[in-house]
């Protein structure tokens, strides 16, 4: 699934014009990545929680050459489901098995 | 933020559209993300990021009450991962 099937989705069940419907998900992604680019976090209650974390300086190797290298202390954006979506997730997927 | 911020953010932004119907619409995106994982879709949105469902192997936990060791399945986990664009945003 991608963006745009996410407004044909909107389009299809609101009965919102194509290009609105468009429009309406790109601003959401929009809105929550300046959050998340102030270092915010975005909480969507159902859905789950988008964090910043500040990852400290660590040492990595190159999976190729083995070389030991320096990584740089840096953020990064994680993104922890809520328990909703952790179960609906599981159901579906025992149900499959 | 929370979900009611973004919906308040939304309707500040677009012509024509209620809180309420934001708020409708805001509930889809989620739901629609949510519903495309759990029938094993993934969910792919360049400059965002894509979400897909990680296996997590079983193993053996701890009933941290009674010490008692259980045995935890294997399972299937939502999972995120942040698109070239939001990893630079975030770390800039």
């Amino acid at each position: 699934m991608r963006k745009a099937d996410i407004a044909s989705l909107i389009h299809d069940r609101h009965g919102i014009p194509k290009r609105e419907a468009v429009n309406v998900v790109e601003l959401i992604l929009e809105e929550i990545k300046e959050s998340l680019a102030q270092g915010d976090e975005v909480k969507i209650a159902g859905f789950g929680n988008f964090t910043v974390r500040s990852k400290r300086e660590r040492k990595g190797r190159n999976p190729k050459t083995g070389e030991e290298i320096g990584i740089t202390p840096r953020r990064v954006v994680t993104f922890r489901a809520s328990p909703v979506f952790k179960q609906s997730v599981l159901d579906a997927t025992e149900v499959s098995r | 933020m929370t979900k009611a911020e973004l919906v308040d953010q939304i309707t500040r932004k677009v012509d024509g559209l209620t809180r309420t119907q934001v708020d409708v619409l805001v509930g889809t995106v989620f739901t629609s993300i949510k519903d495309a994982l759990t029938v094993g879709d993934k969910v792919e949105i360049r400059g965002f990021g894509s979400f897909r469902l990680r296996d997590r192997a079983a193993r053996e936990g701890r009933n941290p009450k009674t010490g008692e060791i259980v045995k935890v399945p294997a399972k299937k986990v939502p999972f995120f991962k942040a698109g070239k664009e939001l990893k630079e945003l975030v770390d800039s």
